[in-house]
């Protein structure tokens, strides 16, 4: 059976022929930004394109209204502006950028292998090497310190001080990483098809399991009471609301459909969820009650793939909340734009 | 055929030659292109436009299964090759001359991300003739490369003399032998003796026989050892090695066995002796069932599944090998046997 879906929104979404995968879309100044695995950056509205990574892919890239930064396949991590201008940051010879973290005042991290170098807003570097490559980064909100996922835990670490970094520890692989906005949380993918949190404040863990595929997409709501993840033939949202988190408590599960969900967006404002499937189907979900509008088509129920398979690879809001912008694997690309009145049901 | 990207996994110990047949891989005319993985940026170069470090970081699984271990990097690399999909046809990984191939192959059949994008053609192991015996006797990984190989690419022949050559080969193949053996000077071999192999797809596990009667590679030699390699058919003129540690068990009942038995029984033995297997392959007829079931396992992983129905002409049969270490053999045939649908009359 075919589920039926509101599609009072699709008529607001224009396609864009990106013509390779997307990294990541961004926001910069308000002008939305694709960065491109083709190595480039492009500016939708204009159709300019900064060819940032000469012959080279980028694999992951940060952003905030102010800049954009990415890492390659060539050992550089670039950073851009609105008006199109970019600085290299730095560079790993021979190497591969893995993971990004960014800061608003300015500082920046990445990490190639087992080598993880902050960037402060003056520039100065500093280097740490991991026990072994760290996968996932992300700065914490007070201080200027970093989160590093690796083999068997995360560590915390001062880029200014000496000191060994704090660890957390929990065996396994652990790939991406992300913070609950008051910094209480941290929470890793692992290759074993589960999540893993730690409260930081006492080491305290927590285990979250039951995904069918790895996670690889995390996104806290604004009020940062609910984390929204991929990985599952739904979307599966963890309450933050006490102080320890998630602990004990069932997840949510909204956005149920015979595909896995590949990405997840919260909206900066309100507790509606943008969700994007590796069969090309975007929903916008509102965490309430569940209800659903369509914003992209994807396949048929039953419909083989082409070659290229239409997985849904990036989403991403303005900091507004009025545009949606999402990318896929095959190189298509498009942006929603919220009509002045959100459509009632 | 599917659009998955094959990838060869090159190993070898140390000095055998792995830089040079991945130099001659990439050297000859052929058309494709190829993405490599190298584990360190060694004195030689790599004449190849997409050259990838990797770090070899081998991890442990938390699915309670202590020999289920992944290459963490190379799931990273493959993902991040997959972001210049199109521009290369086919990977191989070189691995460090003391890396124990499992994590490797293991990694195709425990990532699901990986197992969508790519799949292990074979894995080749290029071992020197001249010390090949000496590091079977003191290296351990020397000893896991040759049992795990699907090919062998026995190199610098012309360093020794026909008579430790057999000695070398018999040794080898005391410890596998169903890997095709390729005798070889410089790495001078054809490339569909390397590429191409689909030695893990489970539709090409045709048939299980030791391959004694091997391609000699003749034409590519130059340095006239030709004569040495007349004396095929009368049992190749092999010694016969025991080795103590490492062994090959081979075990066939003429007729079927039955499914109910030996499921729960071929499982045990993955789950018991798996750390022990290092590659394990079967040609099963069920009861009752027109197809052959053919599996194929990396110590405790195992894969399988109805194949093509027995033709007319075919003996129904059942053929089960384990490569691995103090295999009890004994005891794998009794269990085996006793799946059998006509119990042997004792």
């Amino acid at each position: 059976m075919m589920e039926e879906y509101d599609e009072s929104l699709t008529p607001f979404v224009k396609t864009v022929a990106a013509g390779s995968e997307t990294i990541l879309p961004a926001f910069l100044a308000d002008k939305p930004i694709l960065a491109l695995s083709d190595g480039s950056f492009l500016f939708v509205e204009t159709g300019e394109r900064v060819q940032a990574f000469p012959d080279a892919a980028i694999l992951c890239a940060r952003a905030d209204a102010r800049r954009i930064v990415a890492g390659g396949d060539n050992g550089k991590i670039v950073e851009m502006t609105p008006d199109g201008r970019t600085a290299t940051l730095g560079e790993e010879p021979g190497k591969w950028i893995d993971a990004i973290a960014i800061r608003e005042d300015g500082a920046t991290a990445w990490s190639a292998g087992k080598q993880v170098r902050a960037r402060d807003t003056k520039g100065a570097l500093r280097g740490w090497a991991a026990p072994s490559s760290a996968r996932g980064l992300a700065f914490l909100p007070k201080g200027y310190r970093l989160a590093a996922s690796h083999y068997n835990g995360v560590s915390l670490w001062f880029p200014n001080l000496d000191a060994e970094p704090d660890l957390l520890k929990w065996p396994g692989s652990h790939l991406d990483l992300t913070l609950s906005p008051d910094g209480n949380f941290c929470i890793t993918a692992m290759q074993e098809n589960a999540l893993h949190g730690w409260r930081i404040a006492d080491k305290k863990d927590m285990r979250m399991t039951g995904y069918p595929a790895k996670t690889r997409s995390f996104s806290f709501s604004h009020d940062g009471q609910w984390m929204a993840t991929s990985g599952a033939e739904a979307c599966v949202v963890w309450p933050f609301q006490s102080k320890d988190g998630p602990m004990g408590k069932p997840p949510r599960e909204c956005g149920v459909r015979p595909a896995k969900v590949s990405q997840v967006a919260f909206h900066p404002r309100a507790l509606v969820l943008a969700v994007g499937y590796e069969d090309g189907w975007i929903l916008m979900i509102r965490l309430d009650d569940g209800a659903e509008l369509l914003v992209r088509k994807g396949l048929d129920e039953g419909e083989t793939p082409p070659r290229d398979k239409p997985i849904v690879s990036a989403l991403s809001w303005d900091e507004h909340g009025r545009r949606l912008m999402y990318g896929m694997q095959d190189g298509e690309a498009g942006m929603l734009t919220l009509p002045p009145v959100p459509p009632k049901r | 055929m599917s659009d998955k990207i094959p990838v060869t996994v090159l190993t070898g110990y140390l000095g055998a030659g792995k830089t040079t047949l991945l130099n001659r891989i990439l050297s000859e005319e052929h058309g494709y292109k190829f993405a490599v993985i190298v584990n360190e940026f060694g004195e030689i170069g790599i004449d190849n436009d997409l050259v990838v470090g990797a770090d070899e970081e081998v991890f442990e699984m938390n699915n309670g299964c202590i020999c289920c271990t992944v290459r963490g990097d190379l799931i990273r690399i493959i993902e991040g090759l997959m972001k210049r999909k199109g521009k290369f046809d086919a990977i191989i990984v070189e691995t460090t001359g003391l890396a124990d191939p499992a994590p490797v192959a293991q990694t195709f059949f425990v990532d699901q991300e990986v197992q969508d994008t790519a799949r292990l053609d074979a894995v080749v192991t290029v071992a020197d003739a001249k010390w090949l015996s000496a590091r079977l006797k003191d290296a351990p990984e020397a000893k896991n490369q040759i049992a795990f190989a699907d090919v062998i690419i026995l190199n610098k022949q012309d360093l020794v003399t026909p008579e430790e050559l057999r000695e070398v080969e018999a040794r080898i193949r005391a410890i596998n032998p169903y890997a095709t053996l390729h005798k070889t000077t410089k790495c001078q071999v054809p490339l569909d003796a390397v590429l191409g192999k689909n030695a893990f797809d489970l539709d090409r596990i045709l048939e299980i026989e030791p391959a004694f009667l091997e391609v000699d590679d003749h034409d590519h030699h130059d340095h006239g050892h030709d004569h040495h390699g007349h004396d095929h058919g009368i049992d190749h003129g092999l010694k016969h090695f025991h080795d103590e540690e490492m062994q090959s068990v081979a075990i066939q009942i003429d007729g079927d066995v039955d499914p109910v038995r030996f499921m729960p029984w071929i499982n045990l033995i993955a789950q018991r002796e798996g750390p022990k297997i290092l590659r394990s392959k079967g040609i099963l007829a069920f009861k009752d069932e027109p197809k052959r079931f053919v599996f194929q396992g990396v110590h405790m992983i195992l894969d399988g599944d109805l194949q093509r129905e027995w033709r007319e002409d075919e003996k129904r049969g059942c053929k089960l090998v384990f490569i691995g270490r103090e295999l009890n053999e004994a005891d794998l045939r009794s269990g085996f046997m006793a799946c059998a649908v006509n119990q042997p009359q004792s």
